[in-house]
């Protein structure tokens, strides 16, 4: 059991900084915090996929020159996909991230506090 | 390579116009926008139903390669009878719901930013229509929260106090929790089996239960996209941030949001469970029983709550929570029974709770712009067709036959029975009690509709309304009454696209 756990320790963090993302995006009251909380999620994700891509002993998949020519065997990189797959996940994360801070500009011109907590009891108040 | 007929190019074509058309939107005059995006999603439904046509002439789906890439490594849209249907129907309640809200969008958002809300309708729906068709789970991925962002949007855009922003700001709250949970599944799932696309993810996953390899970790990844997915699907006990959302929002936001953004993660939580996990795998897990648990909770306390509401809005918001429920008993029969009743209510779900949001819309502009019952008395005989589209909408809910929401409650009991077991009893119990608390709000609110009061201080008041939204409104009738009547027709499309998903 343990000795799986040390064996993939760069899977273990990311699931381990996903769950102190999670519970940050959940439980903390602090907008910003919030957001700081889902960016730790995503990232997580994205060390998960990269230690997943990355194979001992290989390069970047970026053709290498070698003795007049390029060098196609696959078996010298390592694979792309999680690659590709983290810089969509980035753009995801990012244009989100945007919108949430969007989101909490709106939310502290108008309450002036990042508690949302209190702000959903101060509108609640406001609609009665 | 075999050559396609023009037809079947449709379903990109759906796609990249209406994520073009967005950005046209942005920069239109308002209602060159709201004309632009009109033509242009009634162009996606009329191809939508081309596709349908032509997959039930043709009775097989098949994959569409997107770039010039072959299937292990390129992506893919899929398209069957079952996703071209759920296109269909779903491209045309958007219309429906977007004409029929129209007055008040325009009221509802900043004058010179209405065509933005045109904008994310747009890019709304191009996310829904990848969610049905993809056959790439990343790709499902990206969309999903394409479809997030776009669906908080058009939640906030209506500019009254700050109350919009906060149901917006905890919506896309939860929302980031489930997907960031669907994307870990996404990874693990990768992880343990080195593709993407669905066809070879379900091989990969049924080597793995052969050998009897990784039965854990595969239990987490379903656990993983069931909890993610029904997150954002609004499963109780996920739904809080629902009625703040969809009782918040303009008319239209709160039809679309009610009735199609919900279902658009539930459609590819169905293709997961049957095109890469696989039905047998997911009973032997147990993750049918739990969402079958969620279903029933969800079926009796989101209409214990919505008898409580006395904002009409709020209440079909919390209708939507027990209707949800409905969707996901029948999930979580786990048999083909079960999965095609649950069809079925997504699609009698999203041609009834539009209909009853635009309804809402209408009463309340001839109650003062009240959304509270107590104004709404009588309002039924002041605008007199939303008052008769509001009762057939309500009696469908409640599930008086010839109605829709007969239909599919008759399906899920024969789909439970089929079952048997505890579950059975389970089942019908839970539609027995759901049914009657259903008719404990929807007939008092059908009722005060016409109830006059003596100090009605709306009596004076006329509905003058646009002819497109009485046209909307018997289409949305009729509609009804086809998933009521025909309701085998549609069940039959739905079954043979199952049945082709294997």
């Amino acid at each position: 059991m343990f000795n799986n756990l040390f064996s993939n320790f760069y899977e273990t963090t990311a699931v381990i900084i996903f769950g102190i993302g999670f519970t940050t995006l959940l439980l903390h009251r602090n907008l910003i915090k919030k957001i700081i909380g889902f960016n730790f999620m995503d990232t997580a994700i994205y060390l998960f996929l990269a230690a997943k891509g990355y194979i001992q002993g290989r390069v970047a998949p970026i053709l290498i020159f070698e003795n007049g020519s390029y060098d196609t065997s696959f078996e010298r990189y390592i694979n792309p996909i999680p690659a590709g797959l983290v810089l969509t996940g980035i753009v995801v994360s990012v244009s989100v991230t945007a919108f949430m801070l969007a989101l909490t500009i709106r939310l502290y011109k108008k309450y002036h506090t990042l508690d949302i907590d209190k702000i959903v009891r101060i509108a609640s108040k406001e609609e009665e | 390579m075999e050559h396609l007929a023009f037809c079947q190019n449709f379903p990109f074509f759906t796609i990249i116009m209406t994520l073009s058309s967005g950005v046209i939107c942005s920069i239109l005059k308002p209602k060159k926008a709201m004309y632009f995006q009109c033509i242009v999603i009634f162009a996606t439904f009329v191809m939508s139903l081309i596709t349908l046509l032509f997959t039930l002439s043709t009775k097989t789906s098949y994959a569409f390669m997107m770039g010039h890439f072959p299937a292990p490594w390129g992506n893919e849209l899929r398209i069957g009878p079952f996703e071209s249907l759920m296109a269909t129907c779903f491209s045309g309640i958007m219309l429906l719901s977007l004409i029929g809200g129209m007055s008040h969008i325009f009221e509802d958002t900043e004058e010179k930013k209405t065509n933005l809300y045109f904008c994310m309708i747009s890019l709304l729906l191009s996310s829904l229509f990848a969610l049905i068709y993809t056959n790439d789970i990343f790709t499902g991925y990206v969309f999903v929260e394409i479809n997030t962002i776009t669906s908080c949007a058009i939640v906030m855009l209506k500019y009254r106090g700050g109350k919009t922003i906060v149901a917006t700001t905890r919506y896309m709250v939860m929302s980031l929790l489930g997907s960031g949970l669907f994307l870990l599944g996404i990874t693990m799932l990768y992880d343990l089996t080195g593709h993407l696309l669905m066809p070879q993810l379900g091989q990969a996953v049924n080597l793995l239960v052969e050998s009897n390899q990784y039965m854990f970790p595969l239990t987490v990844i379903i656990g993983l996209f069931s909890i993610g997915l029904s997150i954002k699907s609004a499963l109780f006990p996920f739904h809080t941030w629902l009625p703040d959302a969809h009782g918040n929002a303009t008319a239209s936001s709160s039809a679309i949001l009610s009735g199609l953004v919900l279902k658009g993660y539930i459609i590819l939580l169905i293709k997961i469970f049957y095109r890469v996990i696989g039905l047998d795998v997911i009973e032997v897990d147990q993750v049918t029983n739990i969402l079958f648990v969620f279903g029933i909770l969800a079926m009796i306390i989101g209409s214990i709550k919505a008898i409580s509401q006395q904002d009409i809005k709020k209440m079909l918001a919390y209708s939507s929570v027990a209707q949800i429920g409905y969707v996901y008993l029948g999930i979580g029969l786990g048999t083909n029974l079960g999965i095609i009743a649950a069809s079925l209510q997504i699609l009698a779900h999203a041609f009834t709770k539009p209909m009853l949001f635009v309804c809402s819309g209408g009463l309340m502009d001839v109650s003062g712009g009240s959304k509270q019952a107590k104004d709404l008395s009588g309002a039924g005989y002041r605008d007199k067709l939303t008052g008769v589209a509001f009762t057939i909408g309500g009696l469908s809910m409640v599930g008086i036959p010839l109605l829709a929401g007969f239909s599919t409650k008759f399906n899920l009991c024969m789909a439970a029975i089929e079952y048997g077991n505890i579950k059975m009893i389970m089942a019908l119990i839970a539609i027995i009690i759901s049914t009657v608390l259903n008719a404990m709000y929807y007939l008092p609110a059908i009722f005060n509709l016409y109830h006059v009061r003596h100090d009605d201080s709306f009596k004076d008041v006329k509905a003058h309304y646009h002819f497109s939204y009485a046209i909307v409104l018997v289409i949305f009738i009729l509609l009804n009454f086809s998933i009521g009547i025909f309701s085998d027709t549609y069940e039959s499309i739905i079954s043979m696209g199952l049945s082709t998903f294997g």
